[in-house]
């Protein structure tokens, strides 16, 4: 092994990669462990959001479907890194003066917390979109069948709305999930560690960018590629009795 | 009666002529277009009532309103001798006591409305054991009966996308029987079906109606309503045009558009 890395030049490389220190293998790998946390967090956390917000926009009384419309349309409107610095500040000193207010003193934010609490409200208003999409495509005669058998509100979600919808959801929300992972990076502006802020810093310390940057690249591959195993398991789960789309155009 | 456990709501109407489903001056408007203008109908245990007419007349709407999936403009509605709580404007006061009553009436659609992820044993199981709470094990072992007596006992574990049309409105009938009904509410059943197709879920209803079910059954198949019905009533225009019983009803009709309607219905 060493005999391969040193003959193709690789042997510095590998040595900065390192799992151990001085090698920096083992930030780059912490700082991916907190990316995904994040990204974890804030889509379960929007995927929340993104179901009262699809119900609220189809079920809802006017108020709640013109306060949905506000929440998507500004949250989709204004890019992503502003949103988060606007969030994030705005939203630790709205938390700190509500605490000194109660006599608490400041209080320390999770950087972990505050970024999923941040990337969850932008993955919200999408959700929320891609879920009206897919609860709308469910055939009505579905939903109408449950109601005629007398099955209350919250039942007919779980037990009818939510599993039929999720062949049509699936697609949107695998988008979803990969733009939360790599939105994640967009948090280095506010000095959270994921792994391009510590990409960066492994890099400005050794001088070797391009191995680095390389090494991160193949680490967001790497969950890429993962995530895309299982959102196909996902989709043909949820795709259970329908009949297969290939052959269909031919 | 073929049925091994009565329904609950049996017990308080034991004689064969109580009365299933009283509806009295049952009105419905879509906005300004009045589709119901006072129906009043009473079907006793162990009646077939067939609704008739021409599109347009009402006939699904005046189905559709006895389960609230719309919800009437006025009149009043008694199902099993209770009563629906209704509103000035017709909404009902409690929804509980519609989803309660909703599952003493099963329906049964004209798309047939299976749920698709589920298979046709999960779709017959579903109601019994989500909403009725009855345990797994038996809501399983009363529904392979039904798919059984419905023809599709080895079709259990298939999705209802891979069945024929006759198929899975037959499997709907299952699922709407496995709720044990005091009345089933038929919604042009055959309607979507091809002409082969009509006769199989012909038979099941048939069948259901010599052991003596309680059915309203909305339906554009004259033959079948005239043969199976205890009563037929013929909508027009949202009012009822003329009612009796089917030898008289389709031998004898007196109103001039009941002739009318039944010459070009054939």
């Amino acid at each position: 092994m060493d005999l391969i890395l040193e003959t193709l030049g690789l042997a510095a490389s590998a040595e900065l990669l390192s799992l151990n220190p001085p090698g920096w293998g083992g930030n780059l790998l912490r700082g991916l462990a907190n990316s995904l946390q994040i990204a974890f967090g804030a889509f379960g956390f929007g995927l929340l959001i993104g179901l009262f917000g699809a119900s609220g926009k189809l079920y809802g009384g006017v108020v709640i479907r013109d306060l949905l419309a506000i929440y998507t349309t500004v949250i989709r409107a204004v890019p992503e890194l502003v949103l988060i610095l606007i969030l994030y500040y705005v939203g630790t000193d709205l938390i700190n003066k509500a605490s000194q207010m109660l006599g608490y003193g400041r209080v320390e934010i999770s950087g972990v917390v505050a970024g999923i609490w941040v990337l969850g409200i932008v993955q919200g208003a999408y959700a929320t979109e891609v879920l009206r999409g897919a609860i709308k495509a469910v055939p009505q005669g579905q939903i109408e069948a449950a109601r005629a058998f007398g099955m209350p509100p919250f039942m007919l979600m779980r037990r009818v709305t939510i599993p039929a919808m999720m062949s049509y959801a699936t697609p949107g929300l695998a988008n979803l999930w990969l733009i939360a992972t790599k939105d994640t990076a967009l948090l280095a502006i506010v000095g959270f560690s994921e792994l391009t802020l510590e990409t960066r810093q492994a890099a400005a310390s050794t001088r070797a960018y391009f191995t680095f940057f390389l090494a991160a690249g193949a680490l967001y591959l790497i969950v890429t590629l993962f995530s895309g195993a299982v959102f196909a398991r996902i989709e043909k789960w949820a795709r259970r009795g329908q009949p297969s789309l290939r052959g269909a155009h031919k | 009666m073929a049925m091994s456990e009565p329904a609950a709501s049996d017990t308080q109407s034991d004689g064969d002529d109580a009365e299933a489903i009283r509806v009295e001056d049952l009105h419905k408007s879509f906005g300004s277009l009045e589709v119901l203008k006072g129906v009043s109908l009473t079907a006793h245990k162990g009646d077939v009532v067939a609704i008739i007419g021409g599109s347009g007349s009402g006939k699904s709407t005046f189905l559709r309103c006895i389960n609230f999936l719309e919800t009437p403009s006025s009149g009043r509605i008694v199902v099993n001798g209770e009563e629906i709580q209704m509103r000035a404007d017709g909404s009902p006061v409690n929804r509980r006591q519609i989803e309660r009553v909703r599952t003493r009436l099963g329906m049964v659609f004209q798309a047939f409305n299976l749920w698709t992820h589920r298979t046709l044993l999960e779709n017959v199981i579903e109601v019994p054991v989500h909403v009725l709470k009855v345990p797994k094990d038996r809501a399983i072992k009363r529904a392979k009966e039904l798919l059984e007596r419905v023809g599709l006992g080895d079709r259990g574990d298939t999705f209802p996308s891979f069945l024929s049309g006759g198929q899975q409105q037959r499997a709907a009938i299952a699922r709407a029987l496995a709720v044990d009904p005091s009345v089933m509410l038929f919604d042009e059943p055959t309607s979507a079906l091809d002409p082969e197709l009509v006769g199989e879920v012909l038979t099941v209803i048939r069948d259901l109606a010599a052991e003596g079910r309680t059915m309203l059954l909305v339906t554009h198949e004259m033959k079948f309503a005239r043969e199976v019905a205890t009563h037929v009533v013929y909508l027009f225009e949202g009012r009822i045009e003329e009612q009796g019983p089917p030898a008289e009803l389709f031998g004898n009709p007196k109103s001039a558009r009941l002739k009318q309607f039944l010459k070009t219905v054939g």
